[in-house]
Parts: C-alpha cells; structure tokens; sequence
C-alpha cells in the first residue's frame, strides 16, 4: 500500500526533530555522556507527588471542569500576580497538557490558512510545525548572538507583511539562555502595536533567570496585555516535565475559543497532575518559593562552570540569562554544529544538540544542557576539552 | 552565616575535591574570597575534616554495622557526658548520639564480624560502670547515607538521553 495517499501533505512534508535524528544514533552508542536533555534532573519534590497520591487515594479520578480545576486556576492567577505582577481573573486560565498544548492551541485558534507567525531563530522545536499544522507559515527572524540573541525591533519590523498574525517571543531562550529584560520589551512593543500583532509568549522558563533581575512578561508592558497570550507550565520549575501540565493566560475572547478546542480534543487535563501542580503552588506559597530557588542556585553554578570552560577552550559562549542551557559557536574549529556533534560522539561519547534543530541562525553553535550535576558534566567538560584539543 | 560560607559548604558537601579557584568560578566570586571562606570555616570547626562517602556494599569485605541503644544511670555533676565519654573512646564506636525517648545514647558500631560487634557489647559496652542495659540492632541494608542514595536504591534517572 502507498500510505503516503493517506497522509496530508503537512504531515508528510514535515521534517523529524534534528534533536532526534540525533538521539536514535546516542541511544546505539555505549558508555556515551549525553548533554541533551530538556528536562530537569531534580525529580518531583515528594509533597507534590504525595499530593497525587492522595487524590487518587480519595478516589478523586473523574474529569475536572474542562478549564482546569477552579482552585488551580486561582492559585496560577496568584501565582503569576505574585511571581511576575500579572493581574488576571481565574476565568482568563485555562489548564493544558504541558505548554505544548497551550502553544498548538493558539495556532488552531487564531491562524487561517497563509497567516505568517514571526519565530525568533533560533528556538525551541516545535513552533513552526505546529504552526504548519494549523495552515498558518512560520518565518523565521534571525537572532545573533551579538544581540544577546534578543529580538530586536528592527529585525522584527522587517520580517513583518501584510499577512503576520502572531509573533513567537520565546524568553527566556531554549536553546540559547537568551532573555528580554524590560527595556528590551519596551522597544519592541510599538512594533508589535503598530502592525496589530498578536503575541504568544512562551515563559516556560520564567523561573530560571540568573543574575539579580527576574524575568518580565511582554503582558506587563503597557498595552501588551490585551493582545498577549502568556504560556507557562510546571515542567521545568518544578521539576515536573511527565505530569504534563501547563497553562495558558489570556484575554477573556481568546480563552473562550481556544476552551472550545480544548474542550472537544482533551476534555481536561489529568486529574492527579492538577491536584499534584495545585500542591506545587500552595507550598511554594507557603514557603517562598525555597524549591525553586534551590535548583536556580544549583543550575547557576554549573551554568558558571561551563561558560567558563568553553571560554576557556577557545569557543566563543554567550553568557545564558535564563533556562538550563549554553550555546558554545564551534565555528571557529572549521566545522558547524552538526559536524561538531557528530565527531564528538564518535571520538569521545558525548552527546551535545547541534544547533541546527532549533534553525538556520544556530548551525554554527551547539546546545550544551546543563540539567546534570556537576560531576557529571565535568567528567564530559573533560573529554570535550580532548577533543577540542585534538582538533588544533 | 554569610551567604558566600552558605554556597561554599553546599559546594563542598557535594564534593569536597573543588577548589576554591573552580568554586570562585560557580559562585561568580573572587577565588580570594572563597578562600577566605573555607578558611574561616575550618577554623569555626564547622567544616571538620573532609572525608569520602564510601559504598561499604561494593567494598567487598564482610563488615558489620549495629546500632546499640544503650540506657544508663546519669552520674552526678557530670550528667550523661562522663558516660558518653567512657564510649566514645572505644574505636568500634562510629557515632554516638544522646537521644530523647525511649533510650539515652544511640551507638553506632562496625567491626569485621557479626560476632566481634557481639563481643564488644558484651565484654567492653555492657561491663561499663552505669549501664543499665543495651538493645542491639544489626544493620542489614543502606539505602540512604548523608542524603546521598547508595546503588540499588530506586530514584534513578530514567531520563532519554536527548529530547526537547
């Protein structure tokens, strides 16, 4: 049988994650030292995963009302008021599986076929196929690492035709560790006004700034907030990437249409996760965020550690701000990312993330993830320091 | 305790190999500071000797651990102290906690055989001036030790090595 007939050209067209293409060749390799992960590798603090016991305990296994469980949704609203002073009603909430969900839901809700969706390159994965999939065009606009990998109005007003729809603001940055701090903001909000652009703003790894500035929501800059719909998730603040829970903020019209989708593909987000984020929320209330902090103090060390030691070797790293990654330039070996990744876990077994799987602007860098403690990444820090050395 | 001395020693449980150059690095501090730090620390008595966490499982030799408890008569003028003393300066004798509850000292005990550990209790520890009485009880397996998890525990990463 041909089954490409059955499948739609979208799905046909689209191209596997790089990231992993990558990992099936990892996987076949003993002894390999991976520095791909995304998750965090603290696991669920056990007062949250208690808490899911217990609910299921006391036998609470049915659906949630489709949003998300009211007392969730008001312990996200204090959440985003206390954390990022963000001021929304509990009805502006609506709980999803993961922010991957809540991502694929503003494109279904809010694209037509040929609108363009502006995507700061590089980023995350999974952005323009969802964004393909939902009929719209993804455009890249290319970030450096001379800007701080920051979104810059000029790159951004370019970019922009008749047909933009929505701009991506991925902060702060994975894979790059780049953040738009206020004034950063402020000067791309005029474009963004200008043109009537409807922003996603994916804050995943809000909790994870370094240095004393915390991270800023483009909702908080006047006037954003109307046209913003923000995006986070307890994957990667607390530790909780397989619950699979996430959430998204918005205005009240948007919320509604995008509860429609939710609605008839997902009905509710699992059950034991609510209650288990619900706890996630109501300790860290209780005891000023002292979890969260403490994995902050651990990834900043190492992220220290690692810049360090890739400045040290000669490659060029940009000083990640946010999230849990570095983003060495290998370029200056006479190779690009995917060359380098390649012959590192051939020669020495270690597995980075070519910079090419998260787009065009990053094939001349690596992802280094830094969500593994020290020892480990200093006994691969030392087999990337042979290798380096091999090469010169 | 200052933050700086805060970071060092969470460093320093970790692993007690860093440098203070390399835990300058991690902390974004002055290598001279850390110094300082750890300085003032082992000064304090704080930081008391630094010593590997051992797997005594994969040592392959037969070593026993117990853990005692152990009632006395407290003396006069000297409470239990003059007690813990006439312990503590028996070699077997790894950690000794006074306890509330039940029982007044917590004895933790190694020695090379089931029937050495038995030995120091009844010819050494139990033949002590005050005593009243000992319970033993012998370790049978370690799964946690200073917050760290010894093989065969079951937290293990299970991570994919690359995703996301």
């Amino acid at each position: 049988m041909n089954y490409d007939e059955f499948l739609n050209e979208t799905a046909r067209e689209m191209k596997p994650s790089g990231i992993r293409k990558f990992f099936d060749v990892v996987k076949e390799i003993k002894g390999a030292i991976s520095l791909g992960v995304g998750e965090p590798d603290f696991i669920t603090p056990w007062s949250i995963r208690d808490a899911a016991i217990r609910s299921i305990q006391k036998g609470r296994t049915q659906y949630t009302s489709n949003s998300g469980m009211k007392e969730l949704r008001e312990a996200i609203v204090q959440y985003l008021k206390e954390r990022f002073s963000l001021e929304y009603d509990y009805t502006n909430v609506l709980v999803t599986i993961g922010a991957s969900e809540a991502i694929d839901l503003v494109f279904r809700a809010c694209l037509s076929p040929g609108d363009e969706v502006l995507i700061p390159d590089p980023s995350y994965v999974s952005y323009a196929p969802c964004v393909a999939l939902s009929g719209g065009v993804p455009v890249s606009v290319h970030c450096s690492m001379q800007d701080a990998f920051k979104l810059t109005p000029e790159q951004l007003e370019a970019c922009i035709t008749p047909k933009t729809k929505i701009v991506i603001l991925p902060y702060p940055n994975n894979p790059t560790g780049g953040v738009m701090e206020r004034p950063f903001l402020e000067a791309i909000a005029p474009v963004i006004q200008k043109h009537n652009l409807l922003v996603l703003s994916d804050e995943i790894y809000a909790e994870l700034t370094y240095g004393s500035e915390r991270h800023v929501s483009i909702a908080e800059v006047e006037g954003m907030k109307e046209r913003t719909v923000v995006i986070n998730g307890f994957s990667k603040s607390f530790a909780m990437t397989g619950w699979r829970l996430g959430y998204l903020a918005g205005p009240e019209p948007l919320v509604r249409a995008m509860t429609k989708i939710h609605q008839y593909t997902i009905m509710c987000a699992s059950t034991a996760s609510q209650y288990a984020a619900l706890n996630a929320l109501e300790s860290s209330f209780e005891d000023g965020f002292e979890m969260v902090s403490e994995m902050r103090r651990q990834y900043d060390m190492r992220r220290r550690y690692l810049v360090n030691e890739f400045n040290g070797m000669g490659l060029e790293t940009f000083e990640p701000r946010g999230a849990f990654y570095v983003f060495p330039k290998v370029s200056s070996l006479g190779m690009d990312g995917t060359e380098f990744a390649e012959r590192l876990l051939a020669d020495q077994k270690v597995a980075v993330v070519p910079g090419s799987a998260f787009g065009e602007s990053g094939k001349d860098f690596v992802r280094v993830s830094y969500a593994y403690s020290l020892q480990n990444l200093e006994r691969a820090m030392a087999r990337i320091h042979k290798f380096v050395e091999g090469l010169k | 305790m200052n933050q700086l001395k805060k970071d060092v020693l969470g460093i320093l449980k970790e692993d007690a190999r860093y440098s203070a150059e390399k835990i300058a690095i991690m902390l974004g501090k002055d290598a001279e500071a850390v110094r300082g730090a750890i300085e003032e620390l082992e000064a304090e008595g704080i930081i008391v000797r630094y010593s590997a966490v051992v797997d005594e499982n994969k040592l392959g030799e037969d070593n026993v651990e117990a853990l005692i408890e152990v009632n006395v008569t407290p003396q006069k003028n000297h409470g239990f102290d003059a007690i813990a003393e006439e312990i503590y300066r028996f070699a077997e004798v790894k950690t000794l906690y006074l306890m509330s509850g039940g029982f007044d000292f917590a004895v933790f005990v190694a020695g090379k055989s089931l029937k050495q550990v038995a030995m120091f209790v009844s010819e050494k520890l139990s033949t002590l001036d005050n005593i009243i009485s000992t319970r033993t009880h012998f370790i049978l397996k370690k799964y946690k030790t200073d917050g760290i998890l010894l093989a065969g525990s079951s937290e293990e990463s299970k991570r994919i090595s690359i995703h996301a």
